[in-house]
């Protein structure tokens, strides 16, 4: 049983501060992925949790134990590395085998939690060779293994896909989901990739300016972002966003289109819907064909709406050209609404 | 003109310099040690190793060298480390730290000298305390021991840093991700010093240590300012015979043999300290 709570963990460099009182609890055996851009405080959080880096305030509890004052080997966790860290002067089994050798684990055991976890990572054959023998694949097999190997409660992993090249890591993503959902671990995993986020995560953090925006599940993270910057950061293309102004109390025109919308004393909000989230028909926003970009499956439409720009997905079929002009049918149930002002959603 | 010939061309001065200024020199060395009177000979050699002062002048150089040396990676890799996990005022430290790698060897005697003479600083000091009712004779002749500690004492003083600054930039080379990985494994400071830091280390540590074993075998300066002659060294011998026995023979027999131990020295310390290449950084 290991449920790990961050508790008001603030980080600062100096005058600059990387994190801002974080709370996020992640429950026994649950995937967390944190995702954000570069610099959002994601890499300087798993780094708190695994006790490479000491909050400036704040609480880390790991199975019920308060653990920031400890060091990382006490705290009951192991790391997959962004650059793997694979010791270049030790063979494979001697890696995987470093943690247990510092736990003091007898020569058996030692060989067959090796064994064992290098089958499970498909490297059986690699254990005699060193790290300057492996591809960057390899290295990274090798590093999950070492991390399973010390049979921790807790892995963490920081960007462990992201030096890998586009095939592999779709193959990598798989086999890591499968892995660690059999070892039972809870995962905190840091990536900026959002797909790699969405199909590992049993819950993602989005993280932002040292801020956590929403942690949620990938569906709601997807369906209902907290924030107009989780809707823009996630999906691809973005959430498209348009100023919609209260003609009623409850009632929005956007783009032409009267909506049914949140009661609101303000008199400007903003309306927003994924790409796919629209039909071409009769009736709805009115928008300007200016690129048409047919992608196999669906075609991606990138519009003018009111001066502003607007990606719909279509299907592929539709006959559309550049400079047409389009009525898009927002789904009604996957309509959100943002405040401009504070951009959290209402 | 051809792009392949470029870089030998550019290459040829420092060639030429050194073939003039090294290879020349050390082949007419060489030609001196093994002649007399225009015909091959050993007797040089013979010469060498049967005057009386040639076993303690070896024995004394070696021991300096066995002593010194390795007090001296332990220091400079405490140091080292030291150096390596300052935050601020590294570049301070270090460079206080390489103060006497600026002055020459001789001068490092004459300083130590100043310090154990018989009106030196520790004389001082010691009756200034009502320890001692006279100054004592540290390097006298009959104080070899004081002597050779006194020798220690100057070469560890004059030539730690240069170990320092070779280990402090060979700790830079290495990635923080290696000591990070070891902390989350469960490897203690101590651990994650002896099973990644020095493993990782040993391309600096080969030259560090050749380095300095080298110029342990050439101490020259430092014991002839604070033993003179009473504390015979290889480098000391040559000079003897070279200018006060007036013999160039025996005394390029000498530098032949101080060439000879170097370069054993170095052959050894590359193979026993050789990294595989597939286990490089």
């Amino acid at each position: 049983m290991a449920e790990i709570a961050i508790k008001q963990v603030a980080k600062r460099f100096g005058g600059f501060t990387a994190l801002h009182s974080i709370d996020l609890t992640i429950a026994d055996q649950e995937f967390m992925v944190l995702l954000g851009a570069s610099g959002c405080g994601k890499t300087t959080l798993l780094r708190i949790v695994a006790g490479l880096e000491t909050p400036s305030q704040g609480e880390v509890w790991i199975g019920g134990r308060r653990v920031d004052h400890l060091p990382p080997r006490d705290r009951g966790i192991a790391m997959v590395f962004q650059n793997y860290a694979v010791f270049p002067h030790l063979t494979v089994f001697e890696n995987i085998a470093f943690g247990l050798r510092m736990k003091k684990l007898p020569q058996q055991e030692v060989e067959r939690r090796v064994n064992r976890t290098a089958e499970l990572m498909h490297i059986e054959q690699l254990l005699k060779r060193y790290s300057g023998q492996l591809s960057g694949g390899q290295r990274q097999r090798v590093a999950v293994a070492r991390a399973l190997a010390m049979e921790p409660d807790v892995i963490l992993m920081d960007e462990p896909l992201s030096n890998l090249d586009a095939l592999l890591r779709l193959e990598m993503r798989a086999e890591l989901k499968g892995v660690l959902a059999a070892s039972k671990t809870t995962t905190i995993y840091v990536t900026h990739d959002q797909v790699e986020a969405m199909s590992l995560a049993d819950r993602i953090a989005v993280m932002h300016q040292g801020h956590i925006v929403q942690a949620a599940s990938p569906v709601e993270v997807y369906r209902n972002p907290a924030a107009r910057f989780v809707g823009s950061f996630i999906g691809n293309p973005p959430m498209n966003f348009i100023p919609a102004t209260k003609t009623a109390n409850g009632s929005w025109t956007v783009a032409g289109l009267t909506l049914p919308g949140p009661k609101s004393d303000k008199h400007k909000i903003d309306f927003a819907i994924r790409p796919e989230d629209v039909d071409a028909g009769n009736e709805g926003l009115h928008a300007t064909v200016r690129v048409i970009e047919p992608l196999g499956p669906h075609t991606l439409v990138t519009c003018d709406v009111e001066g502003g720009l607007f990606r719909a997905i279509l299907e592929s079929n539709a006959t559309i050209a550049v400079g047409d002009r389009l009525r898009l049918a927002p789904k009604a149930d996957r309509i959100r609404w943002f405040d401009p002002e504070t951009t959290n959603a209402l | 003109m051809h792009g392949k010939a470029l870089p030998y061309l550019l290459l040829m001065p420092a060639t030429l310099f050194l073939c003039v200024f090294f290879l020349y020199p050390f082949a007419l060395v060489a030609f001196e040690a093994f002649t007399r009177d225009g015909g091959f000979t050993l007797d040089n050699f013979r010469t060498m190793a049967g005057n009386w002062k040639f076993p303690v002048a070896f024995w004394n150089t070696t021991l300096l060298a066995a002593i010194v040396v390795p007090i001296q990676l332990v220091t400079a890799l405490l140091m080292a480390t030291v150096v390596s996990r300052l935050e601020t005022g590294r570049g301070a430290a270090l460079y206080i730290f390489a103060i006497p790698l600026g002055i020459s060897d001789l001068a490092a005697g004459l300083i130590w000298l100043a310090i154990f003479d018989q009106s030196g600083f520790l004389n001082t000091l010691l009756s200034n305390l009502g320890l001692v009712d006279r100054p004592v004779m540290f390097l006298g002749y009959q104080s070899k021991l004081t002597i050779f500690i006194a020798v220690v004492l100057a070469e560890i003083w004059r030539a730690t840093a240069i170990m320092m600054v070779i280990l402090v930039a060979g700790m830079g080379l290495i990635p923080r991700e290696y000591h990070e990985a070891a902390e989350v494994f469960g490897a203690s400071p101590w651990k994650r010093f002896v099973k990644i830091t020095l493993p990782l280390l040993r391309p600096s540590l080969q030259t560090a240590i050749i380095l300095r074993v080298i110029l342990a075998f050439e101490v020259f300066a430092v014991v002839a300012a604070l033993g003179g002659t009473n504390l015979p060294v290889l480098m000391g011998e040559t000079y003897n015979w070279q200018f006060s026995l007036q013999d160039r023979n025996v005394a390029a027999a000498f530098a032949l043999l101080i060439l000879a131990i170097s370069v054993g020295l170095t052959l050894f310390f590359l193979r026993a300290l050789r990294v595989p290449k597939e286990a490089r950084i």
